[in-house]
């Protein structure tokens, strides 16, 4: 599904990514793990387009295409959802609106009709039922006073409506208590599908105890350096990332 | 009299339907302005003395005032001798043939509007000399209205058919000698609306200068004036959303509003006057006095405008809290584009005991537009326990534009309490991306964000007209991001 080959990309003059190897197949769950700075979020941001980042090398092809010829929301139309580190606060404009208008954008790219309110209410609600979170947030301000684990929450209702094909998501379990990161993790296992594929971005081992990853991978310094199942979680949960710098020295 | 007035109103109505072509040569004045020209003004509409009296002490005075230039806007001086004073109705030769005449910039915008073709035409100021269906429906709603004793008419009108209540209220809350743009529309105006709604009454319906088409060519100089006796209730809604063509520069309007005990006005504005071209060329300068006054306790008089339009915007509705416990409200949207100005907000004068004021205020600019917002709340001494909540928040589209805020407070009672709360923000590149990661293009995310951030002040405009200025706000902000 995602085919990642040579991958660099700069902020400014400073290159943050140089040269990502990775495939992921559909069905398959990925963690990718790594020292803070190490380009985790910087990858995740160039799969979603973000043009702050320029990609200087490489090609990246989903599902044979070219990912990175893509607008944005092209991208996101055709399956590629980032649940962000950080969700964005729009004021003022609802969650169920905001939701609404995201799935209609993507029906239309598929040219299918818009879908009314009425079945639109249904579907949330059933999602949201789905992952046992409350409904009161979605009338409610697109992030607007919610707090860290409603944020994160809001993103796993997104994209369970949105059913992208390929999601990543980005340190969803940071600042969450052990809680909200259960919620989150459970609503990430839902959606585990054999047609979709997840890739974790993440610093800590903790959420990959509820949410099983297929393969792991550690970024240091740009790079993948090192690959496995999901027993590398754990080896590095007990090591720590000291020993990437050693190992790069 | 009712003999009169019978005839005033067939022989206008046949002048809008035939008249222009004939009678235009006699119905215009060559530019410039002095005693002689308000003399005429005043015999062409044949009105009584006090009307004529009372233009003639407003030019007195006006000669002796300077144009103001404390406002945060720039434009070249205006040659008053230069305009011509009085010119309606405009000539039907005058005007567009067809829509294919008129600038296709503007059928576009009609287009996205979702304007009927007819419509269109109305609001081009195409000669079209059939009569619209607009106009029977505005008969139709003036004889319903007579009938529970609501007056709505042109002022031309009430100064034939109801003198005793324009000589009345005339002035009352806008003085002639008000400030210079006020001054010279009292020396000056031709045509507007007139309201009375009788004790008691509430106004079944929302009342528009829409529905009286006939006034779209009263030309720069308009004068309002709404009354609303004991009890009584009205919503008054001004212009359009589509942009109108329209070939004088200089507006100067009044607008006067009276609210007795336990009356309400409601007045919302859609202003979207031509606001020149991309390179800040031609323009309306929109340069209006609104004031309202609660004279009787617990009456209440509300303001929402969305400013979309016009190269300059000057504008400062207000209210006078004369009555105990009366309430004062502004809701305001003003946007400015490539190279608009506006200079606006609101004056909020507590007088009377118990006086509430909420002033909620957004600045949209864009490209190179300039927006400031300017809001006097003064609380005098008698004006216990008054209370006033401000909020003016600005939204920056690109690094062009600028945003002001310049709040005037005036306290002469320590029981008073008053709150300013003032907040400037900038789209956010990350708000873009987030709803574009969602599918969301550009254009609609913007306009999503923008709407949200006009939210409190469109869920005070009435139904239609706010899903209208949505529509009208994304058009506004055209291609300003991205």
């Amino acid at each position: 599904m995602l085919e990642i080959t040579n991958l660099h990309a700069k902020v400014g003059e400073k290159e943050i990514l140089k040269g990502i190897e990775l495939t992921v197949n559909a069905g398959e769950v990925h963690a990718i793990m790594g020292p803070n700075g190490s380009g985790k979020s910087t990858l995740a941001q160039v799969l979603a387009g973000r043009d702050t980042y320029e990609v200087t090398a490489g090609q990246v092809l989903y599902d044979g295409k070219d990912l990175l010829d893509m607008s944005p929301e092209e991208r996101a139309c055709e399956g590629v959802f980032l649940a962000f580190q950080y969700p964005v606060e729009i004021p003022g404009v609802s969650n169920l609106y905001f939701l609404k208008t995201a799935l209609n954008a993507a029906r239309k790219h598929r040219g299918q009709e818009d879908l009314d309110a009425v079945d639109f209410l249904a579907l949330v609600q059933d999602k949201t039922k789905l992952l046992g979170m409350s409904e009161a947030l979605l009338s409610r301000p697109v992030n607007e006073g919610f707090s860290g684990g409603e944020k994160k929450r809001n993103e796993i209702v997104q994209m369970a409506v949105l059913e992208p094909r390929l999601a990543i998501l980005d340190e969803t379990d940071s600042g969450l208590d052990i809680d909200a990161m259960k919620a989150v993790a459970a609503g990430i296992n839902a959606l585990r599908s054999p047609e979709r594929a997840i890739v974790v971005v993440t610093h800590y081992q903790r959420l990959l105890d509820y949410v099983v990853p297929d393969y792991v991978h550690v970024m240091s310094d740009g790079r993948i350096v090192r690959s496995g199942g999901k027993e590398l979680a754990l080896e590095l949960e007990e090591q720590g990332y000291g020993w990437l710098g050693q190992e790069a020295a | 009299m009712s003999t009169t007035a019978s005839e005033i109103e067939t022989l206008t109505s046949q002048e809008y339907k035939y008249g222009f072509v004939t009678d235009i040569e006699s119905d215009q004045v060559a530019p410039g302005l002095n005693e002689d020209v308000i003399r005429l003004i005043s015999a062409k509409k044949e009105e009584p003395e006090f009307m004529l009296q009372w233009r003639l002490k407003a030019y007195r005075h006006w000669l002796t005032m300077k144009e103001p230039t404390w406002a945060n806007v720039k434009y070249p001086p205006i040659d008053y001798q230069a305009i011509v004073y009085y010119s309606a109705p405009k000539s039907l030769a005058s005007r567009p043939k067809s829509l294919e005449e008129v600038d296709p910039e503007l059928i576009r915008t009609y287009e996205k509007l979702g304007i009927p073709l007819r419509e269109q035409e109305l609001l081009a100021g195409v000669a079209v000399d059939a009569v619209f269906d607009s106009v029977s429906v505005a008969t139709t709603f003036k004889e319903k209205l007579a009938g529970l004793g609501i007056i709505f008419c042109s002022f031309s009108e009430a100064v034939q058919h109801h003198p005793e209540l324009v000589e009345k209220y005339l002035g009352t809350v806008v003085p002639h000698s008000d400030n210079f743009f006020a001054a010279l529309n009292s020396a000056v105006f031709t045509d507007g609306s007139f309201c009375y709604v009788p004790k008691g009454m509430r106004c079944p319906m929302e009342l528009s200068t829409y529905f009286r088409i006939n006034a779209r060519d009263t030309g720069q100089f308009e004068r309002t004036l709404i009354i609303a006796e004991e009890g009584a209730y009205v919503s008054y809604l001004e212009g359009c959303t589509a942009p109108v063509r329209d070939s004088n520069q200089l507006h100067a309007a009044v607008v006067e509003l009276v609210a007795h005990r336990n009356a309400t006005i409601k007045y919302s504005t859609v202003q979207n006057w031509y606001p020149g071209d991309k390179q800040g060329r031609g323009g309306i300068y929109n340069f209006v006095t609104k004031r309202g006054k609660c004279a009787g306790a617990s009456s209440k008089i509300s303001w929402t405008q969305l400013e979309t339009g016009s190269a300059i915007t000057w504008k400062y509705p207000g209210c006078l809290l004369i009555g105990d416990n009366s309430v004062g409200e502004f809701y305001s949207v003003a946007v400015t584009n490539n190279y608009q100005q506006a200079d606006t907000g609101t004056k909020m004068i507590h007088i009377g005991r118990n006086t509430r004021s909420t002033i909620i205020s957004k600045g949209i600019s864009a490209g190179h537009g300039q927006n400031s917002y300017r809001g006097m709340v003064k609380i005098q001494k008698g004006a216990e326990n008054a209370r006033n909540f401000s909020q003016c928040d600005s939204l920056l589209l690109g690094n062009q534009c600028g945003a002001h805020t310049f709040p005037y407070l005036e306290v002469k009672n320590n029981t008073a309490r008053v709150e300013h709360e003032a907040s400037v923000s900038r789209i956010g590149e990350d708000q873009i991306f987030y709803c574009r990661q969602r599918g969301i293009p550009t254009e609609d995310a913007v306009s999503m964000i923008v709407n949200g951030f006009c939210k409190e002040v469109f869920r005070e405009l009435p139904m239609e007209f706010a899903v209208e200025a949505q529509k009208l706000l994304n058009v506004s902000l055209e291609g300003s991001v991205g």
